[in-house]
Formats: structure tokens, C-alpha cells, sequence
């Protein structure tokens, strides 16, 4: 049951390339306020809006044509983002990204902050609003370094522009003489100087600028660039950041969805009378939706159970059969090619079940409605999405409706959807009053969506010499990203193979690169063993791409790989790979003791560009790091007959501090390249420098996620 | 029923079997306190009864009756972060921060009953919490920096 639009890349918006599940289509109309009456709202002061013109970036924040749409013209929809300082010499800066814990609201802080030769602190960010920022496609495949970032660059910098102007106004200087720093222009002549408040006070100065305005180049920066803690830390540490699931409404009430008995299920009997004799809790049943809603949350559990509903759902197939079944309901067979200028010749299948997101805030939402106008808070990466989905759920247009992202709990592309805060509207709707919904991890784990399962079959072939002849990649729906290999191969087939999902699945942090990855760099191994050469320098051999040379070389002499093993059970396992502008390389030491393996030490190289802030940065890799652990060791989803037979964290093991091993991240910037995004790259390494490693220690091939060596 | 809060006597609207958690964050707005399975396998929800970290999903109210209960909001004292709070914040120890508070009450727990712990120590003592964003590490540290600190013989 596909649930997410399954367009393939489009070939017409050069280095955009999307994944297959990536939500990326924008909705056909979008009905935000104009845009003229938003910047009455604002009061006197300086605002920058940018137009986007290239098409990455319009495809990125929904602007430009559409195809088949009315393209073309301008609409609210061609803005990216704004800035606003006030004459307060408050700095606002509008976006339609989302904070999840990939730590943007502080790395675009210090984008505007180095145009604006000003502290980030000063900067104040309004983000994911769908009734105060602009249209954006949502916090989805690591797009916001490279192309929001570059954004607020231009809009701050052309606002620097417009204040050095006023001041040479009002100085009756040359511009060329004033400087610019703490949030203030001064004329050294004279010794003056004007804050940027008082430059604009009186006055309102608006300008749209377009994406060729000057900003500062990389090699130049001192704010980007460079370490800076988290803006909003203090407000975590003690305990005083509300997420949605922290929010309270007058008169609220808490919600919570009584769930069918499997996927797919359609209710076949209903009886509410027990539970509606319950005081101050109320039933709701709309179809196939029921819930309850109660003053007091202790109270959801006894309501719930008090709702009895049947259920009838179709035989659904198991997780023991996942694999068979995704091979068998594919539209087209793989097409395989004879290769006779091979010497070896390596063929073998590798499997990726599904895994959950697990997000440490489970979806919430809370819904409010004041006459036909919804309000919602909710963590989603999407929320201009989500508003499509309520104003289709509720038949209302989009003007009428506004999704507000408070900080959320993480995502890893698990939020993508607005599931739960249609669920809390339609509580709200018939209680009439707020409902707030937090789903209970049960439901987390069964009613989300799932990093697809897939199977991937390779055939490789190799000269002596460690050459690689041809290479053919197949895979069964985990999806396109990363699917061709960036090794220099004269002959390559990569195809994805749509087939029968049976459970939701979606989008997912690195999403088809960790499994793309897992199968590519474990063949790699397998292939380098049967040329009869060391996998470092197979690699190598094969690697024509300098950046893909620079991240192994880097990672290689810090791990000092080659060395000799020193006791029983060790194991040493490499990779390297690229997805998403991030060129990435792994060396693993693992011990294997009683078919246990424990991860010893990691090394990972990595390199994104110019590094926006380096401390922040190696946080993402070691975080994307441990979460690989879990995909490569631990994680697999069980389902049968539409159930999930583990939606529970005591039954579905996730890393813990007992996996960790030591990490070892070297950067490798590059100031010369424009950045790229790395929340996603770094978890594809983990799981097949981990297979690798268990076969140097083992001599047993583990191609199948989670690895696990039979006791 | 009554409930002693960061030092602050409550009185506490209904029954015996509500859960701590739902008390403090629905009750008494102490929102800092997370949710996060409901079967005491995350640690999001920690709080100290008396100085020893509790799972307070699994807590009935009543069991707290008569203790001293501390969330993560009666840590900080006179506008001064404790010693555990300024440590996360030094090592910049949080990704998405839900964790977050589970992890500090969990760790000042730690340090009360073992105020110099060794790197092991630390990760036996942090195992029920999870921390999905995978900042293992820095916690590790910040809890190093906070036991230098003598986080341990705060309140």
C-alpha cells in the first residue's frame, strides 16, 4: 500500500536527486496570506525577501513552475525566505524549515550572523509556521545546508548592503570608509555610530533581492565555519522548551485513538455505552476512525479499553516471508548481462527488513478550532504538507488552516506525515474544545511508516589485476538513493525495482543509501577477496573520484589499517560511499566473542563541503553513527497477519551506551565546495564496514540486516 | 493527597493509581518530564524520589507520598544551573534535547551515589536511558565534567 508519491527523479533539475519516497511533490495551489498584508504585520523596520530563480531551488521551497501547474508567474510561493530587522534591532528570520535536533536553527542563526557581522544570539529564527513562513517542501534529504543556508546568506547579506547605505546617508560618508560589526555601523572618521535599529527607525524599507547578491565567501568566514553551541541549549537543560507534547490550551482535553486490530482492518461492530457512562470522557466514531477524549490523561487507558470494537481484516503475509514476497510481486525481472572480461566472478543477495524511526518524542498534536479555523501544533518535517492533509481530511481550502512546528522530539524522515494531527483535529472537532493527542510508542511503532525493506541482488566482476569489468546492482524496493556505485566501472547496471510493500513504508534518515550501501560495500569485499587483493586497495584501485580517494586515504592512515590483528576474535572491516554531497569512508574494529560482536572502535572519515560548524557537525556523524549500529546489529521489524509483533523499545532493541564503541571522526573540509547536508550520509558506513569486519574475524559472510552470527 | 514538588507541597486532585508523570506534567504543568514508551525502558520520564532516580511512568503517585520529588525544573537554584545542567550544556551533550532531562536526573542520581564514577560506571549507570539521536558520547563527558565539578555533593 504505497502511501507517498512514488515520481521518480526528475531529470530536469540537474544535482537535485531526490529518493523515490521522498515526498517532493509541492500541493497545486497554495493559498498562503499574501504576502503584502504579512509585511503590514510587522511594523516599520527593514525586511529582504529573496525571489528563487534556479530550479533546485525552487523545487526546495515550492516556488518556480510546476509542472503542468501555472508556472511562471510570481506568487507568494517564489519567496524562500525573509529577514526583518525591526527598529527594536530585533533581527527575524523567516523559514519553513524545522528544528528536530539537526541543529539548524543554530547553523542558520550563524549563516545570518556573518552577514550581518553580528552575534547569532541576536538573531531570533521563526521557522515551520505555516501562517508566518514561506511555502517550503519540508526538512527532507539533507537539503537545508546546502540550499536554505546559501538562502540566508544572500538575504542577510543584501540587508548588510541596504543598512551600510542608509548609514552613509546619515553619516554623509562614503560606504567604502564604515564598518560594521556587533550589530552596529560605525564611521571611524567620526567616531559615530548607529545600531541597526536606529538606522531604520521611521521607516519601512522593503526590498526583494534575487540569488546573485554578494555574500561572503567561505575561506572568509568567522562565525560560520566555526564551533557554536546549541542557541536554544539552556532552555533543554532545564526543562522549560515545550514541545507539542508539552503544550497545554485552556480547557484542553487529552485524546487518544482506539486502534483496529490490524492493517488494513475495517470496523465491523462498535460499542461505546460502557465507556461514555465513564465520567468526563467522550467517544468519538467517524468511519473507521475511533477515539476518546478525557480531562485527565491517567484516564485514556480505562476509556480506551472500555470502546469494544470489532474488527475485519484481509490474511496479511509475515515477516519470515518478506523477502520471497518482495521478489515475487516485482513488475520486472532483473535483466542479467555475461561479463567474459572478468577473471572472478561474485554473485549474492543482500536484505534489508524494515526498522522504525523511533523517535524519543512519539507523534503529538494539538488541535484547536475557533469556528471553521484549525490550528495545530505538531512535530512534523512537513508542515505546509500536513496542511494539505488537514484541509483534505476536513474539506476546508488551506486558508483556513495553520500548522505550527514547535520543537520536536526528533524525526530521522519520520514525521513526514500528519496522521496524528488529523487524528487530534477530529477529536477536537467533536469535543469542542482543544485536543491534544500524543501517541503512545505502541502506536509509534505500528502506525508511523517504516524505513523500507529490500532485497538487492549484485554480480560483480574483477580482473587479476582488481579491476572491476562490470557490476550489476538490483533492487527490490528499498529505493534509488545511492544505487549506482561511484566507483570508476566501464560497464554498470543500477536498477530499482518497484514491487508489493506489505507495510507503510517512507522515508527514513540516509534512507535506500544504507541499504544500497550495505550491499555495494559488502560485494566490494567479496569481490576484492576473490581478486585476491586487500579491500583497501581494491578500493582504491577502483576509486577515480578524488574527493572518494581523500575520505578512504583519511579514514585508512587515522584507523593505520593494514596492521596485523593482536588477539582472538578481532576483526578489522572497511567502506566508503557518497549520497547527498557527503563523501564518506569507515575502518571498524570489532571483537567477536561466543557470536556476540562487540564494535570496539570506529573510525569515519567524512567530507561535506565547506564545514559550516565543525563541533555541531562531528555531533551529526556520531549520532548518524550510532544509529547505524542499531540498523546493522539489532533493529529489525516483526510483523504478521497485519500486526507488528514487536512495537515495544523492551522488544525492539535500539543502541543503548553499552554499543558504544570508540568513535574517531575526521573531517575533512573543504572550503572550495559549496556545503553539503550531513545528518543522513554518515549512518550508511556502519553496516557494511561491520559485515566486513565480522568476516575478517569470522570467516562466516553475513549479507542480511540485522548481522547476527548463529550462537 | 499531597505532593512534595522541587520543595513545594501540592495538593493533588485524584486517585492513588495515577502515574507520577501524568501528576507532574498534566497536574502541575512540570512539563520538562518526557514520555517516552510507558514501561520503563527509556528514561525520558526520570525523576528523584528522595535523591534516587525513579522511572516515573511506572510510578504511582501515591508511592511518592511523603518524599521529596525532584524534577529537572528544581535542579537550577537562585538562577545558578546545577553542576550536572552546565555540564550538558559545556559538552553541548543534546541533539533533538528529549532525552534530556531524563538523562540529567538520571546522571545527578548517579553522582549522589557514586560522585567520582569511572567511564564504565557512567555507562552502567545511564544503560535504561536512551538517547535516540545517538549522543552517547558527550553525555559520557558531560557527566566526567560535572563528577570534576562536584556535581555529586549538590542537592
Amino acid at each position: 500500500m504505497p502511501d507517498f508519491d512514488l515520481t521518480l527523479p526528475d531529470p530536469t533539475i540537474p544535482g537535485f536527486e531526490v529518493d523515490r519516497y521522498e515526498l517532493r511533490e509541492r500541493p497545486a495551489y497554495s493559498f498562503v496570506p499574501d504576502r503584502r498584508d504579512f509585511l503590514k504585520l510587522l511594523g516599520g523596520g527593514l525586511v529582504v525577501l529573496l525571489a528563487l530563480q534556479s530550479p533546485a531551488e525552487a523545487q526546495e521551497s515550492g516556488g518556480g513552475a510546476r509542472r503542468g501547474g501555472p508556472g511562471g508567474q510570481a506568487t507568494p510561493q517564489d519567496i524562500g525566505a525573509w529577514l526583518h530587522i525591526a527598529e527594536s534591532g530585533l533581527i527575524t528570520v523567516y523559514t519553513g524549515k524545522v528544528e528536530m535536533g539537526q541543529n539548524i536553527r543554530t547553523s542558520l542563526a550563524q549563516a545570518v550572523a556573518e552577514e550581518l557581522r553580528t552575534s547569532p544570539g541576536r538573531i531570533e529564527l521563526v521557522m515551520g509556521d505555516t501562517m508566518l513562513t514561506p511555502f517550503d517542501i519540508g526538512t527532507v534529504g539533507s537539503m537545508t545546508t546546502p540550499i536554505m543556508a546559501p538562502q540566508l546568506h544572500k538575504v542577510a547579506a543584501a540587508a548588510r548592503e541596504m543598512l551600510l547605505d542608509l548609514a552613509a546617508q546619515q553619516f554623509q560618508a562614503g560606504r567604502a570608509t564604515l564598518t560594521l560589526a556587533d550589530g552596529q555601523i560605525v564611521n571611524p572618521a567620526t567616531g559615530k555610530s548607529l545600531t541597526f535599529g536606529e538606522l531604520t527607525k521611521g521607516r519601512k524599507l522593503t526590498r526583494t533581492i534575487t540569488a546573485d547578491a554578494q555574500v561572503t565567501p567561505a575561506t572568509e568566514w568567522k562565525i560560520a565555519g566555526h564551533d557554536l553551541h546549541k542557541v536554544n541549549a539552556r532552555s533543554i537543560v532545564t526543562g522549560k522548551e515545550r514541545y507539542t507534547s508539552d503544550l497545554k490550551l485552556p480547557g484542553m482535553l487529552y485524546g487518544r485513538v482506539v486502534r483496529p486490530a490490524a492493517f488494513n482492518a475495517t470496523l465491523a461492530s462498535l460499542e461505546t455505552k460502557q465507556a461514555d457512562q465513564l465520567p468526563g470522557v467522550l467517544t468519538v466514531h467517524d468511519g473507521n476512525f475511533v477515539g476518546v477524549a478525557c480531562d485527565d490523561s491517567a484516564k485514556l487507558d480505562q476509556a480506551a479499553a472500555a470502546v469494544k470494537a470489532d474488527w475485519k481484516a484481509p490474511a496479511q503475509t509475515n515477516s519470515r516471508e518478506l523477502f520471497a514476497h518482495l521478489k515475487s510481486r516485482a513488475a520486472k525481472a532483473a535483466d542479467w548481462q555475461p561479463d567474459p572480461s572478468g577473471d572472478v566472478h561474485v554473485e549474492a543477495t543482500y536484505q534489508v527488513p524494515y526498522i522504525a524511526h523511533t523517535p524519543l518524542e512519539p507523534r503529538a498534536a494539538v488541535a484547536n478550532w475557533e469556528g471553521d479555523h484549525l490550528t495545530v501544533w505538531t512535530g512534523t518535517q512537513r508542515p505546509f504538507g500536513v496542511r494539505t492533509e488537514l484541509a483534505q481530511a476536513f474539506g476546508l481550502p488551506e486558508d483556513k488552516i495553520r500548522v505550527i512546528v514547535p520543537p520536536t522530539g526528533s524525526g530521522y524522515g519520520g514525521k513526514h506525515t500528519g496522521e496524528c494531527a488529523v487524528e487530534a483535529a477530529r477529536l477536537a472537532k467533536a469535543a469542542g474544545k482543544p485536543v491534544k493527542l500524543q501517541w503512545t510508542r505502541e502506536d509509534e511503532f505500528t502506525w508511523a511508516y517504516f524505513r523500507p525493506a529490500g532485497v538487492i541482488d549484485v554480480r560483480g566482476s574483477a580482473r587479476k589485476d582488481g579491476a572491476i569489468t562490470s557490476w550489476q546492482f538490483h533492487n527490490y524496493n528499498s529505493g534509488n538513493a545511492a544505487i549506482r556505485s561511484p566507483y570508476n566501472i566501464p560497464n554498470q547496471i543500477a536498477e530499482f525495482h518497484a514491487t508489493d510493500s506489505p507495510l507503510r513504508q517512507g522515508s527514513y534518515r540516509g534512507l535506500a543509501a544504507s541499504a544500497n550501501h550495505f550491499a555495494r560495500e559488502s560485494h566490494m569485499d567479496e569481490l576484492a577477496r576473490a581478486a585476491g587483493m586487500e579491500p583497501a586497495a581494491f578500493r582504491l584501485k577502483n576509486a577515480a573520484d578524488p574527493r572518494l580517494r581523500a575520505v578512504i586515504e583519511a579514514a585508512t592512515e587515522r584507523f593505520r589499517w593494514g596492521r596485523a590483528k593482536s588477539r582472538r576474535g578481532q576483526g578489522f572491516g572497511m567502506m566508503a560511499g557518497f549520497d547527498k554531497g557527503g563523501y564518506v569512508s569507515a575502518c571498524i574494529e570489532l571483537t567477536v566473542l561466543n557470536g556476540k560482536v562487540r564494535i570496539d572502535r570506529i573510525v569515519q572519515s567524512f567530507e561535506c563541503g565547506a564545514i559550516v560548524n565543525p563541533d555541531q557537525l562531528k555531533n551529526q556523524i556520531a549520532g548518524g553513527t550510532i544509529m547505524g549500529i542499531g540498523g546493522a546489529l539489532f533493529e529489525a521489524v516483526e510483523f504478521e497477519n497485519g500486526r507488528i509483533l514487536n512495537p515495544r523499545l523492551s522488544k525492539y532493541r535500539v543502541p543503548r551506551f553499552s554499543d558504544l564503541p570508540e568513535i574517531d571522526i575526521v573531517l575533512v573540509d573543504r572550503k572550495d565546495l559549496p556545503s553539503a547536508g550531513a545528518g543522513e550520509t554518515p549512518i550508511v558506513a556502519v553496516a557494511p564496514a561491520v559485515a566486513n569486519a565480522i568476516f575478517d574475524a569470522t570467516g562466516k559472510r553475513l549479507r542480511s540486516l540485522p548481522l547476527k552470527l548463529d550462537a | 493527597m499531597d505532593l512534595v514538588v522541587n520543595g513545594v507541597r501540592h495538593s493533588i486532585r485524584n486517585g492513588p493509581a495515577r502515574p507520577l508523570l501524568a501528576v507532574l506534567r498534566d497536574e502541575l504543568d512540570l512539563t520538562g518530564t518526557k514520555y517516552g514508551c510507558g514501561e520503563g525502558q527509556c528514561g525520558a520520564c526520570t525523576v528523584l524520589l528522595d535523591g534516587a532516580p525513579v522511572r516515573s511512568c511506572l510510578t504511582p503517585a501515591k508511592a511518592a507520598e511523603g518524599k521529596q520529588i525532584t524534577t529537572i525544573e528544581g535542579l537550577e537554584s537562585n538562577g545558578q544551573l546545577h553542576p550536572v545542567q552546565q555540564a550538558f550544556l559545556d559538552a553541548d551533550a543534546l541533539q533533538c534535547g528529549y532525552c534530556t532531562a531524563g538523562m540529567i536526573m538520571s546522571s545527578v542520581g548517579l553522582l549522589k551515589k557514586n560522585p567520582n564514577p569511572a567511564e564504565p560506571e557512567i555507562r552502567s549507570g545511564l544503560q535504561g536511558n536512551l538517547c535516540r539521536c545517538g549522543t552517547y558520547p558527550r553525555i559520557v563527558q558531560a557527566v566526567r565534567m560535572a563528577a570534576q565539578n562536584n556535581g555529586g555533593r549538590h542537592a
